[in-house]
């Protein structure tokens, strides 16, 4: 089992398979994969919602006073942070990305605290696909794999739910077949 | 009125037990149940007699409440069977409901024969069995006669290794013995129980202006002290006696003052091995050994939710004692160790002292800690799963951390701020290694049996666990047939053989044909 170093430099951002970043001890590795750009999309709307709530609430508690230049002020801080929060979710987002090797799934992600995965097929428990009321509406869910160890944190959010489902079932058929007892 | 489990005698007298009949609990398994409250009842009795309130309905009502107790113990009793089919073992219970349980013996985790003080002085003992699962995976099957649960053990674990069921319970070889003064101290010497002393002995050193503060104080300290006895005897009463030995099923735990427990935990279904060396104990030289081995406890047990037990292997030795039981369990070599780059100093200023990991084909080991000095072992088949992190003040330092989980709730070796190129190595290595480790065990049976075996010896008895894979180091049949049992270092067999549980050294001929 001679296995040579994995390379974890980060693919190329965006999407699909980036030949150069996959180790020589993957055989028939299909590459890094990312999670859907509408993960992006939702992010976003989720962010944009959330500043004008925010703003709204705050210039409703300044209006009283009348002054337009706090108004103003107010756009501009709101205006200035999506911009900032903008930045870092698409940098968040660039992160996230899996790659299915023969033997086990890695799942790498974080900007500021980086965190790469490794979990073996054999060693899974069972596989969860959840999908909430907002990732619905864009047709997206997130995957999530269990082992008997409750640190293992390989989730990957954001895939299209056909995507979903055919790594589920990819992964629990490969869970099944080289299952190992603990 | 505890006679030493495997003694000879107790296992001439053991009645087997047969695989084709039902088998029911032992007859007296009501008087045990219901012997607490019985107890109860009776000093009720006893004291409501004595102050002189003889009133009948009194007696009548408490005489009746006895009675239900046993009843309903009778007929639970009567309710309730087991038998070992092949290679199961099956236990049928309920009256109303039903309930039919099929352990498997090839996935059992642990064995554990409870002693209750009642059932001890009945001659009685329960049979616990864990399997890997939720809590209620498992089963447990109270109460036996001691010689049967103690026969029914063995079979159990010979099954568990792949062996025939009928294979004697082998020798074992005790290992440490905690002495009872040692215990009691370690336990003293835990913060949980310190801490608040010297909170309270400051609080009164500070605040001894006013009289009524100090007698607060004293009162406080005097709930605290009764509170902190009944700790100590609760502990010291669990773990007096502990002994541990080596059998070739696995490692035996006996323990107990009043109500003894008597645990066997197979080597190979061992996740982790923890050592712990608080600073109280620092100057004594002494630490605390953990393992955490998969499956809840049938009925309670600490830490079960996450699917595994922590159980104390040494709850206080030495340092040598210690090592031994490590090498015993983990195999004779650990990793070499070797510390972060000193630049890690700067993000890990307190523990930076203790931090070194190493790994080795098939061991990842790590020592953290800022105050406790905690050591991890993990053996690399047992890896669940392998992470790589990096936080900014680690990647201003160009270092990461690597984090080897196994089974369990915080069960992980944490390679800590290594160099940033040495962790990805690492990371990518501990992967690749697991997984030879999980397969490639080489099965002794290529090595030991063949057509060198020499004429007019046995055939080799090559123990052989049903995945195929090597079995852990222990007492097997002597593939030589020249004695009854002989010791297998997990690549090949030793020089130890055992005959009625003496044990003796006879060397085995380099083909394995038993020619010394």
């Amino acid at each position: 089992m001679g296995g040579g170093p994995l390379d974890l430099t980060p693919p190329v951002p965006g999407r699909g398979v980036a030949p150069g970043s996959v180790g020589p001890m993957t055989a028939t590795a299909t590459g890094w994969m990312s999670p859907s750009p509408k993960l992006l999309r939702m992010r976003v709307i989720e962010l944009v919602v959330a500043v004008v709530v925010v703003g709204a609430a705050v210039g409703a508690s300044v209006s009283p006073a009348g002054a337009v230049a706090a108004a103003g002020a107010s756009v501009g801080a709101a205006v200035l942070c999506s911009v900032v929060a903008g930045r870092f979710l698409l940098n968040r987002f660039r992160a996230w990305r899996y790659l299915e090797r023969d033997e086990d799934l890695i799942v790498a992600r974080g900007v500021m605290f980086r965190r790469t995965s490794v979990v073996p097929y054999g060693r899974m428990q069972f596989v969860d696909v959840t999908a909430g009321p907002i990732e619905r509406v864009f047709g997206l869910a997130t995957v999530k794999l269990h082992t008997a160890a409750a640190a293992t944190d390989a989730r990957i959010p954001g895939l299209e739910q056909h995507e979903a489902a055919r790594l589920r079932d990819r992964l629990s058929s490969l869970g099944e077949a080289k299952a190992q007892g603990l | 009125m505890t006679p030493e489990e495997g003694a000879p005698a107790d296992r001439v007298a053991a009645p087997t037990v047969d695989g084709t009949v039902w088998h029911k609990l032992h007859p007296l398994t009501p008087v045990v149940r219901a012997g607490p409250v019985v107890l109860v009842l009776v000093v009720a009795v006893a004291s409501s007699a004595r102050s002189g309130r003889s009133d009948d309905s009194v007696w009548l009502y408490e005489l009746g409440l006895i009675v239900v107790t046993l009843g309903l113990g009778i007929v639970r009793w009567l309710v309730t069977r087991w038998r070992l089919e092949g290679t199961t073992l099956r236990v049928e219970t309920g009256l109303l409901r039903r309930d039919s349980r099929q352990l498997p013996v090839a996935r059992i985790q642990a064995v554990d024969v409870l002693r209750p003080f009642l059932a001890r002085v009945l001659g009685l003992a329960e049979l616990r069995i864990r399997l890997a699962g939720s809590n209620s995976a498992g089963g447990k099957l109270a109460y036996l006669s001691e010689p049967v649960a103690l026969d029914l053990r063995a079979r159990l674990l010979a099954g568990q290794h792949g062996l025939d069921m009928a294979t004697p319970e082998p020798a074992e070889l005790p290992v440490a013995v905690v002495p009872t003064g040692r215990l009691a101290g370690s336990v003293v010497l835990s913060s949980a129980t310190l801490v608040p002393v010297l909170l309270v002995a400051a609080a009164a050193v500070t605040q001894s202006v006013s009289r009524a503060a100090a007698v607060a104080i004293g009162g406080t300290l005097a709930a605290y002290l009764v509170v902190l006895l009944r700790v100590v005897w609760r502990r010291v009463s669990e773990q007096y006696g502990f002994t541990v030995s080596h059998a070739p099923d696995g490692i035996r735990i006996r323990r107990g003052l009043l109500g003894t427990v008597s645990e066997t935990i197979p080597f190979r279904r061992v996740q982790a091995v923890r050592k712990q060396q608080p600073l109280l104990w620092r100057p004594f030289g002494w630490c605390r050994l953990e393992v955490e081995i998969a499956g809840g406890a049938a009925g309670g047990g600490q830490g079960t939710r996450a699917g595994t037990v922590t159980k104390a292997l040494l709850p206080v030795g030495t340092d040598d004692a210690v090592r031994y039981l490590v090498q015993g369990v983990l195999g004779p070599d650990t990793p070499p160790l070797s510390a972060p780059p000193p630049r890690a100093r700067w993000k890990a200023p307190l523990s930076y002292h203790f931090l070194a990991a190493g790994l080795d084909s098939s061991l990842a080991m790590a020592v953290t800690g800022r105050v406790r000095k905690v050591t991890c072992w993990i053996p690399l088949d047992k890896v669940q799963s392998v992470r790589l992190m990096q936080g900014p003040v680690q990647r201003l330092l160009r270092v990461s951390t690597v984090h080897v989980d196994a089974a369990g709730r915080r069960v992980r070796a944490e390679f800590r701020d290594r160099d940033a190129g040495e962790a990805e190595r690492l990371f990518g290595e501990i992967a690749v290694r697991s997984r030879s480790a999980r397969r490639n065990i080489p099965p002794p049976v290529a090595a030991h049996s063949g057509p060198d075996s020499a004429p007019g010896t046995t055939p080799a008895v090559v123990p052989v666990s049903p995945a195929g894979v090597a079995p852990p180091p222990g007492w097997y049949l002597d593939p030589a047939g020249r004695h009854q049992l002989r010791h297998w270092d997990g690549a090949r067999w030793g020089e130890y053989v055992a005959d009625e549980g003496r044990v003796d050294r006879d060397r085995l001929g380099p083909d394995g044909s038993g020619c010394p």
